[in-house]
């Protein structure tokens, strides 16, 4: 499972249950966010006990990627028997700020700064 | 006195009609002496998805370009950290406000989007004027009024919730409360009416970063 654009590559590892984020986000609304939402979902209902999102290289994501993100977890408060995981860079300063935002919105996610 | 010689070309819009601007927030407009930067588009010249990816590739070079004014202070360890916050911030800002401006600007109107920076000692300006539809601008005001009357963090954590419930959503007003919330920065709006064959109503947004 794989969605890639000029800037951006996004893809699922079977081996370790990583969806991988690589690039810059800045995709022009929730529409065009519609296939990696479908990816992330796609990978959730096949219910792995780990999820991981790797971030450490997605160098940039708008508003709209974050509403995408949010979406997303918000959605997995439901699947209780998925524990999920975000792996980000403290050397991508966006990342330091807004991803701790998801852990309001789902108290039970693990957020991983490296 | 001026004197023109050439080809020299110059169209002025009858802007500057104070009395009639409505200002929300912490607005500021101070005149243009310091450094400052202007970039403009022509929303009506090009559809709005080839143009799409100039949003990312102006908001880096402005973030590149105001690097400048904050040089490294070799004494101080943690100026290298500080100044990547400082142009991760404004590539962010900058590409929201861009984005915004795009998708709102009337493309009717013939009115340009510009995108203008203020650098002073601590802190950076950034604002965008465009045009707007009368409808459009009633709907942001009302956000305006939501925005200035709440908590913004609570409100940010609310929109995220709605947003999440509703398949067809596309202005939240995400960017402005991630700009607030995540970045701490300060917003301000202007609307005005300019006078061209017929009146164009247009919005300068501003936001305010701390450096």
């Amino acid at each position: 499972m794989q969605v890639k654009g000029e800037n951006y590559n996004v893809w699922y590892d079977k081996n370790n249950s990583a969806v991988n984020f690589d690039g810059a986000l800045r995709l022009t609304g929730m529409q065009d966010y519609a296939p990696i939402l479908q990816l992330l979902n796609e990978v959730a209902s096949t219910e792995p006990p780990n999820m991981v999102l790797d971030l450490q290289r997605l160098e940039f994501l708008n508003s709209s990627g974050i509403s995408m993100l949010s979406k997303f977890v918000i959605g997995m408060r439901k699947k209780k028997s998925v524990q999920m995981k975000i792996l980000g860079s403290h050397s991508i300063p966006w990342q330091g700020k807004s991803l701790k935002n998801l852990q309001r919105l789902m108290p039970g996610l693990t957020l991983d700064l490296q | 006195m001026i004197q023109i010689f050439g080809n020299f070309l110059e169209n002025l819009l009858a802007k500057d009609n104070l009395e009639k601007a409505q200002i929300f927030g912490d607005y500021v407009e101070r005149p243009q002496q310091d450094e400052h930067l202007t970039v403009g588009f022509s929303p009506s010249a090009i559809p709005i998805k080839k143009r799409w990816r100039n949003n990312g590739l102006s908001a880096d070079y402005i973030a590149n370009y105001l690097a400048t004014f904050y040089p490294i202070n070799a004494h101080e360890p943690d100026s290298i950290d500080k100044l990547a916050e400082m142009k991760s911030a404004v590539s962010y800002i900058a590409n929201e406000l861009l984005e915004n401006s795009m998708k709102y600007a009337d493309t009717t109107a013939l009115y340009p989007i510009t995108l203008h920076t203020q650098i002073e000692s601590n802190k950076i300006r950034l604002f965008v004027d465009n045009s707007i539809l009368a409808a459009q601008a009633e709907n942001f005001q009302n956000f305006i009024q939501e925005l200035l009357n709440s908590d913004p963090d609570e409100l940010f954590i609310r929109k995220l919730e709605e947003n999440a419930e509703d398949e067809n959503t596309s202005s939240s007003g995400l960017g402005f409360l991630t700009m607030i919330n995540d970045y701490s920065a300060k917003l301000g709006w202007k609307f005005d009416t300019v006078e061209k064959d017929s009146p164009v109503m247009t919005v300068t947004t501003m936001v305010e970063l701390a450096v």
